[in-house]
């Protein structure tokens, strides 16, 4: 593929009419006899009882959540905490208890197995946390892999593997077999094959959780630039909230099989909905996620504006060095088109850095 | 109550209920034999024709040919030397024709026993109650003394090819049955669910993922199944089969030590070459097919 085809096809991706996705009332109960608890466990039976009396396991408990289109969406919890059941309900890999999933108007949940197929050829593509590539196959045989089975013919599906090898930076690999690469090559195939199937919809399990911190940040930068020409609809799930952080427009904690919390990933450091995401939320790095404009006070009117000016969506920490290196300790916050948010000050924007919890326990 | 005499069933009873079950597959042969037989032909066909070429050809082609195939699956210059001078002593102490019909009958069982082997895997793969209902009868086919079901084959077919590669096929197929079967059930969840999330169907994930990685498996149980039909090959002699299993009974017939050793030796001879070649192209399958790095 050339450069330009890669462009329109990107100019294609955005302005094509978007869809979300939207998880109504789901559950899913695993065991022989799912669909005799399932009114029990929507009238309140909870996880404990279900598995100690019925010995079944209460996998997700009323999801309800729209995955908005072209943004990324984190989905976080502990181990156990059902995020890969989550995400194979939207896939179909799982078929839930109870509830919905729809897309484009359409409930995967009713598909017939062939439309199912059809659903998962042209509209999702996967990237799994052990890679699951085809050990017998190249690494350009694993990309192919998508367009293979739906019978795209040769020459074009191998044009179109290349390009995004090329892309996730494996060029002159591909001819390599996967157990001759190292996880975090391994992983790039795992990428280069979910985006030669050209989908709408990118699911991503713990897809670099098997990586080490340097490779896997390098791997969520590859995803960040991508994601900046694809805008494809992706469901990331991870169990590290600083991935979450850097990654999610949108975040959703589960817990148990529960949603706790869904809300940028300001909303949920700021304004942590419970104890629990409080806890969740207590490590990490205020300055990195919190932007200006959060903490910027409505200038007083027709006073003088501070001469500084710092961007509205620039996080703290860098808001705080530019301030301190120009010497200032008022700014004016601006958004990028110019037009004035409010005021900054040093103070307010180190009182948003200290965590409130670690904050009171020194006192 | 008498604890010394186990209470049997009537001597005259049981000697009834024999020649009633007798009596009805006799009856039961003398109605289907012939479609049975004709069933079977095409079997008959190949193996006639295997057997003529192989011994009508000049032995040096035979030879050549036989060389050429070991090296496409070895690709091992020593196995391929091996082959070459253990025929060469085979032909030498006379032994080269019947060396032929051995070889093409264990070629045409073991062909029968993958096209029939492998599928029946794939099912058992598949299914956990064929596979509950299926294994048992295997047992039972590797643990029947091989004599036994030597007698209704030849009921049916009578002596000859037929029978022969009928019997060695039921004594020799379970091996690559179970292995087909474990092979396919030991690839990797996650490898196939992955095959399933791009929108496999059932033929796709069979075709790209379950055969391939099952496949050195599947060899090993080739291997078995071609070692355990050489072993019945023997047997099958007792019904007509021809090979280097008719002297080796006719040694034991008549106390001839030699010829009984010689045509023995033979047989271990095609039975070293064929597991190597076998193993060899097993091994050679599996390189790339390990899940590396975790
Ligand atoms: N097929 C199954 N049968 C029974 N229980 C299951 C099954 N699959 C998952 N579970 C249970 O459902 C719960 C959620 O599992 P899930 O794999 O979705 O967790 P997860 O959040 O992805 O965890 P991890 O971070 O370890 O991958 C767990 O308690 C698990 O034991
Ligand atoms: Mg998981």
């Amino acid at each position: 593929m050339t450069d330009m085809q890669a462009q329109t096809q990107a100019a294609q991706a955005v302005t094509s009419p978007g869809h979300d996705i939207e998880i109504r009332d789901l559950y899913k109960i695993f065991g022989p006899e799912a669909h005799r608890h399932i009114d029990a466990v929507k009238a309140g039976m909870t996880k404990e009882e279900l598995n100690s009396r019925y010995n079944h396991v209460l996998g997700l408990h009323n999801i309800n959540l729209t995955i908005p289109f072209g943004k990324i969406t984190v989905i976080m919890g502990l181990s156990g905490s059902g995020k890969s059941t989550l995400i194979r309900h939207i896939n179909g890999l799982i078929t839930p208890t109870a509830g919905e999933v729809i897309h484009e108007g359409q409930d995967v949940v009713a598909m017939t197995p062939a439309q199912l197929r059809d659903f998962r050829r042209r509209k999702t593509a996967m990237v799994f946390q052990k890679f699951a590539l085809l050990p017998h196959r190249t690494v350009l045989e694993n990309t192919i892999y998508g367009l293979s089975i739906q019978g795209v013919a040769r020459a074009a599906a191998e044009e179109k593997a290349r390009y995004w090898i090329n892309r996730v930076g494996l060029q002159g690999f591909e001819d390599y077999y996967p157990k001759q690469l190292s996880g975090g090559m391994q992983q790039r195939v795992g990428l280069a094959r979910a985006l030669t199937n050209d989908a709408e919809i990118l699911l991503m399990d713990e897809a670099f959780s098997a990586l080490d911190p340097l490779i896997r940040v390098d791997m969520q930068s590859i995803l960040l630039e991508l994601q900046e020409e694809l805008h494809k609809t992706i469901i990331f799930i991870t169990h590290d909230l600083d991935e979450a952080l850097r990654l999610g427009d949108k975040i959703a904690i589960l817990r148990d099989g529960a949603l706790e919390q869904v809300g940028t990933g300001q909303d949920i450091v700021l304004n942590p909905a419970n104890d629990y995401i409080a806890s969740f939320v207590k490590e990490v790095n205020r300055g990195r996620i919190i932007k200006a404009r959060t903490i910027a006070t409505p200038a007083a009117e027709g006073a003088p504006l501070p001469d500084f000016t710092v961007r509205a969506r620039s996080e703290l920490d860098l808001v705080a060095r530019r301030m301190i290196k120009a010497d200032v300790r008022t700014a004016q916050v601006r958004e990028a088109d110019g037009t004035l948010v409010g005021l900054i000050d040093l103070p307010a924007i180190l009182d948003a850095m200290v965590n409130p919890a670690t904050a009171a326990s020194d006192d | 109550m008498d604890l010394y005499d186990f209470p049997e069933m009537g001597r005259g009873d049981l000697r009834a209920m024999r020649l009633a079950i007798d009596g009805a597959f006799r009856d039961f042969t003398r109605a289907y034999g012939e479609t049975l037989e004709n069933l079977f032909d095409p079997i008959r066909a190949l193996l006639v024709l295997i057997e003529t070429l192989m011994i009508n050809s000049p032995w040096v082609v035979v030879l050549a040919v036989i060389a050429a195939l070991i090296w496409i699956m070895s690709r091992s210059w020593k196995i391929v030397a091996g082959t070459v001078l253990a025929m060469l002593l085979i032909g030498y102490f006379g032994m080269w024709e019947d060396t032929m019909r051995t070889i093409a009958m264990v070629a045409v069982c073991t062909l029968v026993a993958i096209v029939l082997g492998i599928p029946i895997g794939i099912l058992m793969a598949r299914s956990d109650r064929l596979n509950a209902w299926v294994t048992p009868l295997l047992d039972m086919m590797q643990t029947m003394p091989s004599f036994v079901y030597l007698i209704p084959v030849v009921m049916i077919f009578g002596l000859g090819k037929v029978p022969g590669v009928i019997a060695v096929v039921i004594y020799a197929i379970p091996p690559i049955i179970r292995l087909t079967n474990l092979g396919i059930r030991q690839v990797p969840a996650d490898v196939l669910e992955a095959a399933e999330a791009f929108g496999s169907d059932a033929w796709q994930k069979l075709r790209n993922v379950q055969l391939p990685l099952a496949l050195p498996t599947i060899m090993a149980g080739v291997n078995q199944t071609i070692m355990m039909s050489l072993a019945m090959v023997v047997v099958a002699s007792m019904i007509g089969v021809r090979g280097l299993g008719q002297p080796v009974l006719q040694a034991i017939n008549n106390q001839y030590f030699t010829l009984g050793v010689m045509n023995g030796l033979a047989i271990v001879a095609i039975a070293i070459i064929f597991d190597r070649a076998t193993q060899a192209y097993g091994k050679r399958l599996q390189k790339h097919s390990e899940i590396g790095h975790d």
